[in-house]
């Protein structure tokens, strides 16, 4: 994102009891808690990245307290986290990697105990809901091969299947109201669903602090050296020490795993988004590409480019993407749009996860993805415990990035 | 509950007569339309869309949307961006958004 941020247009005002005091941590005194021989600051965890998926993996760490941390970058980093649309998705997923849905069904069931805990640790409501989502088709060529791409999908071998509706017309009408009258129906799953991903990622964070771990923003990762007793960081703040370490840091990954003897071939995949003002609710669940928030802003999203570390804002993207969405709901030609961002996400080659801990450097984890929002409960419930075992399971092998290795035919 | 801070090394500032809600108030030159209805104590200027709660200016930086009136019969118009200008109409309310 851009240095000033998005924001939602969520209403700004602080609910009584969203307001915590910052922590400090005690770093100071030699041999204390969380200070090494050298007089660095030491951890038995440090998670590099504080975006969605660094947070929610520390999230699942917060039990460690002060022998966790969080090292972010500052405002002026690519920050995915902070430019997302929101949905909690499910269908469509997963083809050519059946495990996919499996890990994404998992976390979509793990959402609302996500929701609870922040609810009950942070006191942020991240507005959870999940009624389902639907895929709009235009046209009936593209209900067509919606249709067909959903069997095919659900056809592979090991997916766990699920229920989807192929909605025509009427069916449509009857589920999204107000929808256009040329719109020739769509695809819907009972298990999508959406939340808002900016209290969601204040909320990470703030449980992670009430839980004693140490957020450190403008601590950007330089330089991993790898020791016996495990790592040493080298921040644009200061070094530091960890036992073990988790790669959270979106596109900066590229960069990162090889000092630790891992890989993550990420790159950016520009999507815009596009903030309407509020209006009363309209929309009871969320389109793919378009959904309501909690507070009534409506928001078209879902463009993909890719166009490198660029995130400026391309108006010929969001003059088609509003034309689209007119389509789909003629009634939001009269609404204003007052905000519109892009953001970078992070793609691999084939667009799945990366999960992995080093074989040369154990204790070293790799975690990237671009569904920081629906796998949110996953990293933070399967994940992070791995992470704190020291092993990841079964479930996690095709997610190595040994998987790019493809040789090329002579 | 607002008032102007003291500034007394300043030129004084020609008063702009402006209407809220047909009611005429005397601005100052460079105030925005926002300051106008925090002067005046219209804390509230319209409502939350889907929650009905009272809503007012809040960030003053065109970030918010919670400021939003009716300007010169434009609607929509986010007060803490304007900037008023003699006889300018500013009108609140629900129905201004």
């Amino acid at each position: 994102m851009s240095a000033a941020g998005p924001s939602q247009g969520a209403n700004c005002s602080l609910p009584e009891g969203r307001r915590e005091a910052p922590r400090v941590q005690p770093v100071s005194a030699a041999g204390s808690v969380g200070v090494v021989a050298s007089g660095r600051p030491s951890f038995e965890v440090a998670v590099i990245g504080g975006g969605l998926v660094g947070a929610a993996i520390a999230f699942g760490l917060r039990s460690l307290g002060p022998k966790l941390a969080v090292l972010d970058e500052g405002d002026v980093a690519f920050r995915a986290a902070r430019g997302n649309f929101g949905l909690i998705w499910v269908q469509g997923k997963g083809m050519g990697l059946p495990a996919y849905t499996t890990w994404t069904q998992r976390s979509a069931h793990e959402w609302p105990r996500l929701s609870a805990e922040l609810l009950r640790e942070a006191a942020i409501d991240v507005a959870l809901a999940q009624p389902g989502g639907i895929h709009v088709c235009v046209t009936q060529d593209e209900l067509a091969r919606r249709t067909r791409a959903l069997a095919t999908l659900q056809a592979q071998p090991g997916f766990k299947r699920y229920d989807v509706d192929v909605l025509d017309r009427a069916a449509l009408a009857r589920r999204l109201r107000g929808v256009g009258p040329e719109i020739a129906g769509g695809t819907y799953c009972a298990l999508d669903g959406h939340c808002n991903p900016l209290k969601l990622l204040r909320a990470l964070h703030a449980a992670i602090l009430r839980a004693g771990g140490s957020y450190r923003a403008g601590h950007g990762v330089a330089r991993i050296t790898p020791h016996r007793n495990g790592f040493t960081l080298e921040t644009a703040l200061g070094t530091l020490e960890a036992e073990k370490i988790v790669l959270a840091a979106g596109l900066g990954n590229a960069a990162l795993a090889p000092m630790v003897g891992l890989e993550a071939p990420v790159r950016p995949n520009k999507g815009q988004v596009i903030a309407l003002e509020r209006v009363p609710r309209f929309l009871a669940l969320p389109v793919d590409t378009i959904r309501q928030t909690d507070e009534g802003t409506v928001l078209i999203g879902d463009s993909q480019q890719d166009c490198g570390l660029d995130d400026a804002l391309g108006l010929d993207i969001v003059g088609a993407m509003s034309a689209r969405a007119i389509r789909v709901f003629p009634m939001l030609a009269s609404a204003r749009i007052v905000r519109a961002w892009a953001a970078l996400r992070v793609m691999s080659a084939d667009g799945f996860p990366i999960y992995e801990q080093s074989a040369a450097h154990p204790g070293a984890f790799v975690a990237t993805c671009h569904s920081g929002v629906t796998l949110a409960a996953a990293h933070a419930y399967a994940f992070a415990p791995a992470v704190a075992a020291g092993a990841l399971p079964e479930s996690f092998k095709p997610y190595a990035a040994r998987r790019f290795h493809v040789p090329t035919i002579a | 509950m607002f008032r102007r801070l003291p500034d007394p090394g300043a030129l004084p500032v020609p008063g702009v007569p402006v209407s809220l809600d047909g009611v005429p108030v005397m601005a100052r030159a460079g105030d925005s339309v926002a300051a106008v209805l925090l002067m005046a104590g219209r804390l509230a200027c319209g409502k939350a869309p889907v929650s009905g709660a009272p809503r007012g200016p809040f960030c003053l930086m065109g970030a918010c949307f919670d400021c939003v009136v009716t300007i010169d019969g434009a609607p929509k118009r986010q007060g803490c961006l304007v900037t008023v200008a003699p006889g300018m109409r500013i009108e609140t309310g629900r129905k201004a958004r």
